[in-house]
């Protein structure tokens, strides 16, 4: 795939002379950082999905609303496009760097303002580690839930940008059903407050539009997040099973059973081993599949589904279950799902992390799909998934190095992703569309839901600086990338050149 | 897992209703969105043509295990709880009805959620996709029938509390959930000031409560959750026993408090947890408070301004129940903020430019 914007397909963007811009925002913004050598630049030309980098014209490094404010101004007058960046941990490519556009980074925003245990609100800075909040609200017993796995690194702007998710996503829902307030800065340098810290908010919900919007409409500038009592007790059940799509009936079988679990979770055979070779969890090496069922809540409810999912297990053919005895235990076996995808990493160059989501009854078909597509193209798939709310991830293997591994490894990335909404699901969960996915929003969505997240774009930032090229394709890359939707048989938008 | 129930009722009728809009788009007439036509009380008259969408119902699809439902938007409440509750499932932010009529779609299009609010998530929270009729006619997909989807703009939510201003909401995907195995409600007799800290304090500990409303000196609190938890929690909150009946009126306006008297109107107020009593010339008798005190029902004769400074001050806002024809406010809905009211404009604009989609129903501008 041509990652790097591409003005045929993507759309024009304004020509400026980068000495130009840069003096016009040193006087602006006398205080603002700004960084323009290329060996300033070269640490953010990429965020998580590192196989893809482009260096930023300039990158903001801006420590006050005022500055940020400022700087949006400038950039919508000169029409020189805006990136926000967070962490830079995003897997998807939604703060990849644009050569003609300035990269906006957030990370100095980094203060708790406030935590509330009274109300249960905490409001912090975008650039606020994902877990940095949990920590300031654990001496109230409080916690904030959405925990993505770079939770350690990840901020909460980001989070907001992306909606992400994490293992607790099926029981405490994702950054949309936790954010309950955004203050933003719109692209003309607007300040917004959406949301509230009541429950809801006149108008029409933007707070939700705005989460997962990937940066497109709005620069989010403070949140407010829930933060939930932590439960009484948590307990892991992990299951073996000697074939991957008992593994996958099991989880219907457990939703079935009435219970919702904290977290559902399942690693194939290569996942485990991984795992198992980098953080020692105490996985099953000779299973083809284990589920890890977390059950959170009231001590004595807990007990009681634990021994529902026990019997639910074994009537599903586990050939094992453990219960974590105590909390290290628990860790333990979180810990190796949790660093499944740097253990992953370790047993090859490179990987490529897919985040398509299915129906779960899809499963086995999915994964059949997926095991010929590993076979045909000779890359080993590793599978970690969300089996709760139907979120794969798999990770295929590769070696950059290799002459066409990389294009290949794409090409399966997007087979994948193909088989996932040919099932009835999503070619995303959590990760975001950003650049990775640009492509692929061409097989999910037709030209006519396009042409409305066009008119959403639109509403917000007419002139389309905010992050560009990002989340939702222009028809033209839809046309030329051959992908689309053939609606009722109509070839649509037969006016446009196919290049 | 193949536990698919499908249901092709005889209720699609996306195409007439395409077919409707597409027609009133080219002959710029303004369209009333109806569904069961039992919430037209709430936000302004409008003026136009009926677009009816009563003869659209039926559950596309529902599959228990996946814990998802996909209902045409003119499906009654009444029947889609009936379906879940077969499979001991539920909507679980218990959308209000106000009459049999009432339909699903009117239930998101309001955005209106119940009791259980505070500690389940509101009707947005729910949606996982849905099936629109933009302003040319064309019956579109956004979002979809899995718990996890971000790929591209959370359109269907957007849609969610939107009255229709922005299109017709044809079919909705919801996530749902297993009804809890174990319930009890109860009321503890004690004064509003004493209510709301007893609730601050509960609510920071892990207790099985779903909902929490106070009247009339006294607190009633609903427990659910697994038989052992309920259990235990009911013998420390202790309490008379309340009819789980009281939530459902609640939840309805059936209570006898939501019938104002001579020279009052009904007013909802919203407010962050924790917000003391307002300084308000209201009558103890006259407020109910629900959400665990974030949802407060008023009634009384003060005018608009009054409340919601007061509420503003507070952070939050009130939205006014009684219909201005019936002594309300002429605009039941808090005016917005001018940036935030600018991109509410932008937003109608692109997506309703001719302005069909229940003009007015929000705010008399768009």
């Amino acid at each position: 795939m041509n990652i790097l914007f591409d003005e045929r397909l993507d759309g024009e963007l304004v020509r400026r002379d980068k000495t130009e811009v840069l003096t016009d925002l040193q006087q602006a913004v006398p205080s603002l950082t700004l960084l323009h050598r290329e060996e300033d630049l070269r640490p953010f030309e990429c965020d998580g999905l590192a196989a893809y980098r482009i260096l930023p014209m300039l990158v903001a490094l801006p420590e006050t609303l005022e500055q940020v404010e400022s700087l949006l101004k400038r950039c919508h007058a000169l029409s020189v496009p805006v990136v926000t960046r967070g962490a830079g941990t995003g897997l998807s490519g939604g703060a990849l760097p644009l050569e003609r556009g300035v990269l906006l980074v957030m990370s100095r925003f980094n203060q708790i303002v406030n935590v509330d245990p009274e109300a249960r609100l905490a409001r912090v800075q975008p650039g606020v580690r994902n877990l940095a909040i949990s920590e300031a609200a654990a001496p109230y017993g409080l916690y904030y839930a959405p925990d993505p796995s770079s939770q350690i690194a990840c901020s909460i702007g980001g989070n907001v940008a992306e909606n992400a998710g994490g293992v607790h996503c099926l029981k405490y829902g994702l950054t949309v059903h936790n954010v309950m307030r955004v203050d933003i800065l719109t692209i003309e340098g607007e300040h917004m407050t959406l949301g509230s810290e009541a429950l809801d908010a006149p108008g029409f919900d933007l707070l939700a539009l705005m989460n997962g919007s990937e940066g497109m409409l709005g620069v989010v500038t403070e949140i407010t997040v829930k933060l939930l009592p932590k439960p009484e007790t948590a307990k892991v059940l992990m299951a073996s099973f000697d074939d991957v799509e008992k593994a996958g009936r099991a989880v219907g079988d457990i939703i079935a059973a009435g219970i919702i679990p904290g977290g559902l979770e399942m690693m194939d055979k290569l996942a485990i081993k991984a795992a198992e070779d980098f953080v020692k969890a105490g996985y099953p090496l000779d299973a083809e599949a284990i589920l890890l069922c977390e059950l959170d809540g009231v001590e004595a409810d807990v007990d009681d589904d634990c021994d529902t999912v026990r019997r639910v297990l074994t009537d599903a053919g586990a050939t094992d279950i453990q219960q974590a005895r105590d909390e290290a235990e628990r860790a333990k076996f979180w810990a190796g799902r949790k660093n499944a995808f740097p253990a992953v990493g370790r047993m090859s160059p490179d990987y490529y992390c897919m985040d398509g989501t299915i129906p779960r009854r899809e499963l086995p078909r999915v994964l059949k799909g997926i095991a010929a597509l590993s076979e045909e193209s000779g890359l080993l798939v590793a599978n970690v998934f969300h089996a709760g709310d139907g979120n794969m991830h798999p990770l295929i293997l590769f070696d950059a190095n290799k002459e066409g591994e990389l294009a290949l490894a794409e090409d399966v990335g997007g087979k994948i992703l193909e088989l996932c909404v040919a099932a009835g699901g999503s070619i995303t969960g959590e990760h975001g569309v950003g650049r990775e996915k640009i492509n692929q929003m061409c097989s999910q969505f037709q030209p006519d839901e396009l042409s409305v997240f066009h008119a959403l774009k639109a509403a917000f930032d007419p002139l389309r600086l905010l992050n560009p090229g990002k989340n939702i394709p222009t028809l033209a890359r839809c046309a030329e990338f051959g992908a689309m939707h053939v609606h009722n048989n109509e070839l649509p938008h037969p006016e446009l050149p196919r290049f | 897992m193949t536990n698919t129930v499908t249901q092709t009722a005889d209720g699609d009728i996306a195409e007439a209703l395409c077919d409707q809009v597409r027609e009133a788009h080219a002959s710029r007439t303004p369209l009333r969105i109806v569904g069961g036509d039992t919430r037209a009380f709430y936000g302004r008259p409008v003026e136009g043509q009926a677009l009816n969408l009563a003869g659209h119902s039926g559950i596309v699809d529902y599959d228990p295990v996946e814990l998802v439902v996909t209902v045409r938007a003119g499906t009654r409440l009444s029947a889609l709880d009936a379906e879940l509750a077969k499979n001991h499932q539920m909507l679980a932010f218990e959308p209000p009805a106000f009459g049999e009529a009432s339909t699903i779609g009117g239930a998101v299009a309001t955005g209106l959620s119940g009791p259980r609010r505070p500690w389940a998530g509101a009707a947005r929270d729910f949606v996982l996709g849905t099936r629109v009729i933009t302003q040319e006619g064309k019956l579109l997909r956004f979002g979809g029938e899995v718990m996890k989807n971000v790929a591209g703009y959370d359109f269907s939510r957007l849609m969610a509390g939107a009255q229709g201003t922005l299109g017709v909401l044809s079919d909705i995907s919801f996530k749902v959930l297993p009804l809890p195995s174990a319930s009890h409600s109860l009321r503890l007799s004690m004064g509003i000031d004493d209510a709301l800290k007893k609730l601050a304090e509960l609510g920071r500990q892990p207790l099985p409560i779903t909902a929490a409303a106070w009247h009339q000196d006294e607190l009633f609190i609903r427990l659910e959750g697994g038989h052992s938890s309920v259990k235990a929690t009911r013998e420390r909150l202790g309490g008379d026993d309340l009819d789980a009946s009281f939530w459902q009126q609640l939840r309805d306006h059936q209570h006898a408090f939501f019938t104002p008297s001579e020279g009052q109107a009904l007013w909802r107020l919203s407010l962050p947890p924790n917000t003391p009593p307002l300084a308000l010339d209201i009558d103890d008798a006259d407020m109910l408070y629900d959400w665990g005190g974030s949802q407060r029902w008023v009634k009384t004769s003060l005018d608009a301004d009054t409340l919601r400074d007061a509420c503003r001050t507070a952070g939050g806002h009130a939205t006014c129940y009684t219909p201005y024809a019936q002594g309300g406010a002429q605009s039941p809905f808090t005016p917005l903020p001018s940036v935030v009211e600018k991109y509410h404009r932008n937003l109608k604009a692109e997506l309703d430019a001719q302005g069909i989609f229940n003009p007015g129903r929000l705010y008399a501008a768009f």
